[in-house]
């Protein structure tokens, strides 16, 4: 490492002839990039990588060139730690953009708040910003977010009263805690509750309970990979008549080509990013989600996911806060973070506060109904 | 009632399903005392190779029938390469190969294809069937009837013909079997190929019903396992009737209880009839002499 130092010292001294010597500032980054995570932090780690290539070829921030420093931590949180530590104590980095996984965000925490370092967590669950950490910030929506959109819309549609079915898995009871949690604040009674185990192969039993159920308006179905799908089909089968709703969880093609015909008249949250090409030029998001899929999409050959946006998202809070400072100290690079307003991002727009370390409003979903195998907008579904 | 009869067809939907995969670890298990743990890989590549020749555009028809081909061919490698290159050793030792394979199978599938669920068109189409109040999938019936059909046939080859006869003899006693003049080894390599053909067969069929990834055979295979065990391990018969009791057991879990004690009930009814008939529903008593 000293070697290579002193050859990119050496090399920076002839450039110094030509023009200024750019010094570099490093930037951590331990990601999930292999292991069960890798479709988390593979796509995370590409667009950390294009972005900060991008921003040295323009000059850097500040006068001062990005070094990207990533670490592969498999998806373990053990080695998550030890990497944070590394790059606290060793690489000593004044900023960190990683975390894939709730897991991994929670055992690093305690390292960049004790080195008083700030970090922006690419991970999904709402206890990494509640209670506010000082130092620690994220960009993904949460699963909340994700029953506030779809109780809203319900609401719209004087729905009040529904049937919630949710997968076993970890995402499927996160979210049906959280909408069970925050169901009764927005008027929302769930009246029946089922499960299903992931990978089961035939939900008619579950749903026909949901059927016999009286007073059951809608079904709302939290999961993640084929369960919704058969849930989808499942539903059709019964010929039940209430709208069905599905989570961002299954907010993909993949989805509506496994659900098939059944898959109609289903609505869904979901990310700007997914539905860049459907919305209207008068989108405030539209230039951004439709600039980095172009981006992601030519320099990788493979599409576009909402996880590699949140890791855009991350850097580019990141290096406006450090145009802001107009300096890289850590703590006048978090005082800038928390003070990000307006934002906007593939994830939605951001406006932090002391009391808000994620910053997104509910405008960062997308209401989205399936017809004849394509998204539609939902006109008028708030933001 | 229509409740009732509701979760009965979902018993049958996912018990046919059970069903089918059970079947394919009878033949192996009587013509070697194996019992095949990468049977449900069989299932996996026949709806994998289906699915990915009908990407190709290959018409499903065509994609089904090669990918029972690739399968069995699978199968007979499998015999070949790692069965009976083991010679002459015990049935733990093949039973821990078989799991070795079914490992070796999932990873190279992830590989070769993809790690995502896909799924195939039904043969007559998604519209539910309306009996009494409740509903059933055409194809439901499609892979209950194809069950049965695979069942007859195999019972017309080990009873009626002189190969199945051979394949019950090495079953009995291979040493016997080969003093006769039977080619044990060829009898035991066809008996993983046909297995491989019929686990390829039940993934054709299922597959528009559970859908299908790289790794849905494990699950497959521990449900089908269950099914064997509860209908008698070795007895085809036994085999269907476990698969369906299993579903059945299932859905009426889920429907009257709970979904998420349904496995539990469906292993606790299992534990308890192996409990008063340790052989099984169907299984023969065999009596070791010392």
């Amino acid at each position: 490492m000293m070697k290579y130092m002193r050859i990119a010292a050496a090399l920076i001294g002839c450039l110094g002839a030509a023009g200024p010597a750019l010094a570099q500032v490093k930037v951590g980054a331990v990601l999930s990039a292999s292991g069960p995570a890798s479709f988390l932090g593979d796509p995370e780690r590409k667009t950390l990588d294009i972005y900060v290539g991008d921003i040295n070829a323009k000059g850097g921030i500040n006068g001062q060139k990005l070094q990207l420093i990533v670490y592969d931590d498999g998806g373990d949180a053990n080695a998550a730690r030890t990497f944070a530590t590394r790059l606290v104590e060793e690489d000593k980095v004044v900023a960190m953009v990683g975390g894939t996984t709730t897991g991994t965000t929670l055992a690093m925490m305690p390292v960049f708040e004790d080195a008083q370092v700030p970090f922006v967590s690419l991970a999904g669950a709402v206890q990494i910003v509640e209670p506010v950490h000082k130092w620690v910030f994220k960009t993904p929506h949460t699963d909340r977010m994700a029953c506030e959109k779809i109780f809203g819309d319900l609401k719209r549609r004087n729905l009040t009263t529904v049937a919630l079915i949710s997968g076993t898995d970890a995402f499927g009871k996160s979210m049906r805690d959280q909408c069970v949690a925050v169901a009764p604040k927005v008027g929302i009674t769930i009246v029946h509750e089922e499960t299903y185990g992931p990978s089961d192969s035939d939900m008619t039993p579950q749903l026909t309970k949901i059927k016999a159920t009286t007073g059951v308006q809608a079904v709302v179905c939290a999961g993640f990979g084929q369960g919704p799908a058969i849930v989808t089909r499942n539903y059709r089968q019964l010929g039940i008549e209430y709208p069905l709703y599905q989570s961002h969880g299954v907010a993909s093609k993949q989805f509506i080509s496994l659900a098939g015909p059944a898959a109609n008249g289903v609505r869904l949250p979901a990310a700007a990013l997914l539905v860049a090409d459907k919305l209207p030029d008068s989108d405030r998001q539209k230039p951004v989600v439709v600039g980095y899929q172009k981006t992601f999409e030519t320099k990788t050959g493979q599409p576009v996911s909402t996880f590699g946006g949140h890791a855009y998202d991350g850097l580019m809070i990141l290096v406006d806060a450090a145009k802001r400072a107009g300096s890289f100290d850590s703590g006048k690079l978090r005082d800038e973070i928390e003070r990000t307003k307006d934002y906007v991002g593939t994830g939605g727009v951001v406006t932090m506060s002391p009391s808000d370390h994620l910053g997104l409003d509910l405008s960062a979903f997308r209401l989205l109904e399936i017809k004849d195998g394509d998204w539609t907008m939902i006109p008028n579904s708030g933001s | 009632m229509a409740e009732f009869l509701q979760f009965t067809f979902s018993g049958l939907t996912v018990g046919a399903i059970y069903a089918l995969v059970a079947i394919g670890f009878t033949l192996i298990y009587n013509a070697s005392g194996v019992v095949n743990f990468a049977q449900g890989e069989f299932v996996m590549l026949g709806g994998m190779i289906t699915v990915f020749l009908g990407y190709a555009g290959i018409p499903v028809t065509l994609a089904a029938a090669v990918a029972v081909l690739i399968t069995t061919a699978v199968g007979l490698a499998l015999y070949r390469f790692a069965i009976a290159t083991a010679g002459e050793t015990n049935a733990v030792t093949l039973i821990i190969i078989t799991i070795g394979a079914s490992i070796f199978l999932r990873g190279t599938a992830e590989i070769l294809f993809d790690k995502r669920f896909h799924s195939l068109p039904s043969l007559f189409g998604s519209d539910p069937i309306r009996v009494g109040g409740a509903t059933i999938l055409p194809q439901s019936l499609v892979v209950l009837v194809g069950t049965l059909i695979v069942v007859l046939l195999l019972w017309v080859f080990i009873e009626r013909t002189l190969y199945g006869k051979a394949v019950i003899a090495t079953s009995a006693n291979r040493v016997a079997a080969r003093l006769v003049g039977i080619n044990v080894r060829s009898i035991v390599g066809s008996c993983f190929a046909l297995s491989a053909a019929i686990g390829a067969i039940a993934g054709v069929l299922v597959t528009p019903i559970t859908l299908t990834s790289y790794n849905v055979g494990t699950l497959l295979a521990l449900k089908g396992f269950a099914a064997v065990m509860l209908g008698g391990i070795g007895s085809a018969i036994g085999a269907v009737v476990g698969g369906v009791l299993l579903g059945l057991f299932e859905a009426f879990a889920a429907g009257y209880f709970s979904a998420s004690y349904k496995d539990a009930v469906a292993f606790l009814v299992i534990l308890a009839v192996l409990f008063a008939l340790p052989q099984g529903l169907f299984g023969k008593k065999t009596v070791e002499r010392v």
